[in-house]
């Protein structure tokens, strides 16, 4: 038995059990905790106020709690001094964000390195950077663990390549990325750096001094927090470097009817109202988060991976996407076609991802239309797991 | 509109069906009596779009009236496309543009799978059919 001690903690997850679904799909979005939604609940009736324009005291406190959840983000990254944090309006966003903001840096016939594994978000930005400036868009591969190829990138990093994008976990193989060598690699070259967290910043606690980037990236949804926003932590340096993407609102110093001035960062990167209440939301998340023993989350979490790989190794005729390492595992079943499988699983209430997982070329790689994700969450627990594994023969009875 | 005698039996037998896994079973039994597509027309040209799953997807008429055949790599999603068949097969051009397929799936106590969350390709099937029927 492993039970989770945080599972209370998720209102959402009882109600969900009540309607006989169990949740393993936490690497597509997570439950709330309650903190959460006491913050929200907070804020709407107390007076909700636009930011960073009012006077009146309902903007001057919502401004204040906006802020806070800031310099939250900022200490859950560790970013001290060393840059900002840019709220955006999801990772995708943060991304699209750099691709144009950066843009002016590239001239044809350089390079930008991304890898084989990278979520459609880390892909199409740059795909289309690429195609836009006339770039070359270079593609890591992988190693038959499903981590990318140090041996290949040494050769595939060189002087032409101007930004290096990867991602630190991927949301289907599993595996943290060995990040540090990359990061090195791309920075011999004087490459700018970036890295998506979005499923990485879920697991553990990463320090964005330590690692070294210019940029990282996250998604609150994913992280317990409110949808309809991302985070962009910047480096001062490469923040210098980074264009206005999206205009209006106060991310403008003066405005003329033809020409206009820009705050620096965060402001200035901040167009339009910005997701308010999903900002204070995922500061309530993070004191959550940071309340919790971490250590014992890690463990817990490591306890459960260990419980899914070994009933799933247990079982015939399947076979794992990569080496997962933690949080999730995709696979697909011997003559079994996944979207029969994720029939029978969603018939039972398991809800489990079957797909691309917004990774086509990957699986495309794999030569796989699709694979079979369960992913974990701090709240879930080997009861959970039991569940989906006892779905699993059910369908698989079926099937054969 | 009456319904055909075929599909008149398969939504006696769905709806007397008790529970998931005997739906499921009747689905892929429907899905395997479903008449094999020739090869040549797993083109392209037929696929259904927006399927998790492979579905072709041909219709001609003959004489005023429709005649569907079909096919996925999929069994259950097979299993839907068979009962899909069983309804609209026959129908003439006036028939088919009437009809509401939604419905039907809804009698048969399938209506799940076209909740637009699906990925399973039901919809798209369902889609492209109109296409076809215009």
């Amino acid at each position: 038995m492993i039970p989770s001690p945080w599972r209370a903690d998720f209102p959402a997850i009882a109600a969900l059990q009540r309607q006989d679904q169990t949740y393993l799909d936490n690497a597509a979005t997570t439950q709330k905790p309650q903190a959460l939604l006491d913050a929200l609940t907070h804020y709407y009736a107390n007076g909700a106020a636009n930011v960073h324009r009012a006077q009146h005291l309902p903007g001057a406190h919502a401004t204040q709690a906006f802020e806070d959840s800031r310099l939250k983000v900022a200490q859950w990254l560790n970013a001290g001094d060393s840059g900002q944090i840019v709220f955006t309006h999801g990772a995708t966003s943060a991304l699209n964000l750099l691709a144009y903001g950066l843009e002016h840096l590239f001239q044809p016939g350089d390079e930008i390195v991304i890898s084989a594994l990278e979520h459609h978000a880390n892909l199409l930005p740059w795909q289309q950077l690429a195609q836009r400036r006339n770039l070359k868009l270079v593609i890591l591969p992988l190693d038959a663990d499903g981590l990318i190829d140090l041996a290949a990138a040494v050769h595939l990093i060189g002087p032409r390549t101007r930004l290096l994008a990867v991602s630190q976990l991927s949301n289907v193989l599993g595996a943290w990325q060995p990040l540090p060598a990359l990061l090195g690699m791309a920075k011999a070259q004087n490459a700018l750096t970036v890295v998506d967290g979005a499923q990485g910043v879920v697991h553990g606690r990463h320090d964005v001094q330590a690692l070294g980037c210019d940029f990282y990236v996250f998604s609150s949804h994913k992280l317990y927090g409110p949808d309809g926003l991302g985070v962009l932590f910047g480096r001062n340096a490469a923040l210098e470097q980074l264009k206005p993407w999206q205009f209006g609102g106060e991310m403008v110093l003066e405005a003329n009817y033809h020409d206009a001035r820009f705050r620096p960062a965060p402001l200035g990167f901040e167009a339009g109202t910005p997701p308010i209440a999903s900002v204070i939301g995922l500061g309530a998340t993070l004191d959550y988060l940071a309340g919790l023993d971490q250590d014992a989350v890690s463990a817990h979490e490591a306890a459960l991976h260990d419980y899914l790989l070994r009933g799933l190794a247990a079982r015939n005729g399947i076979r794992l996407l990569g080496k997962p390492q933690l949080a999730l595992a995709s696979f697909i079943v011997e003559g079994v076609h996944n979207a029969d499988l994720a029939h029978l699983l969603t018939e039972q209430g398991i809800a489990v991802r079957a797909g691309h997982h917004c990774a086509m070329p990957l699986l495309k790689s794999f030569e796989l239309a699709g694979a079979i994700r369960v992913s974990l969450a701090l709240y879930n627990d080997s009861e959970d797991l039991e569940r989906f594994f006892e779905a699993l023969d059910q369908a698989l009875e079926l099937l054969r | 509109m009456s319904l055909p005698i075929e599909a008149a039996e398969a939504l006696q037998i769905f709806q007397s069906a008790a529970g998931w896994e005997q739906r499921a079973r009747l689905l892929m039994q429907f899905g395997d009596r479903l008449p094999p597509l020739d090869d040549t027309d797993k083109c392209d040209a037929n696929r259904v779009h927006g399927c998790e799953s492979q579905v072709w997807l041909v219709g001609s008429l003959h004489d005023g009236h429709w005649q569907f055949s079909a096919s996925s790599d999929a069994r259950m999603i097979r299993g839907l496309v068979a009962l899909l068949l069983l309804r609209v097969n026959g129908l003439s051009v006036a028939d088919l543009k009437q009809i509401d397929l939604p419905d039907w799936f809804n009698q048969l106590g399938l209506s799940r799978q076209l909740s637009p969350s699906r990925s399973n390709g039901l919809n798209a099937v369902l889609q492209r059919m109109n296409e076809l029927a215009l």
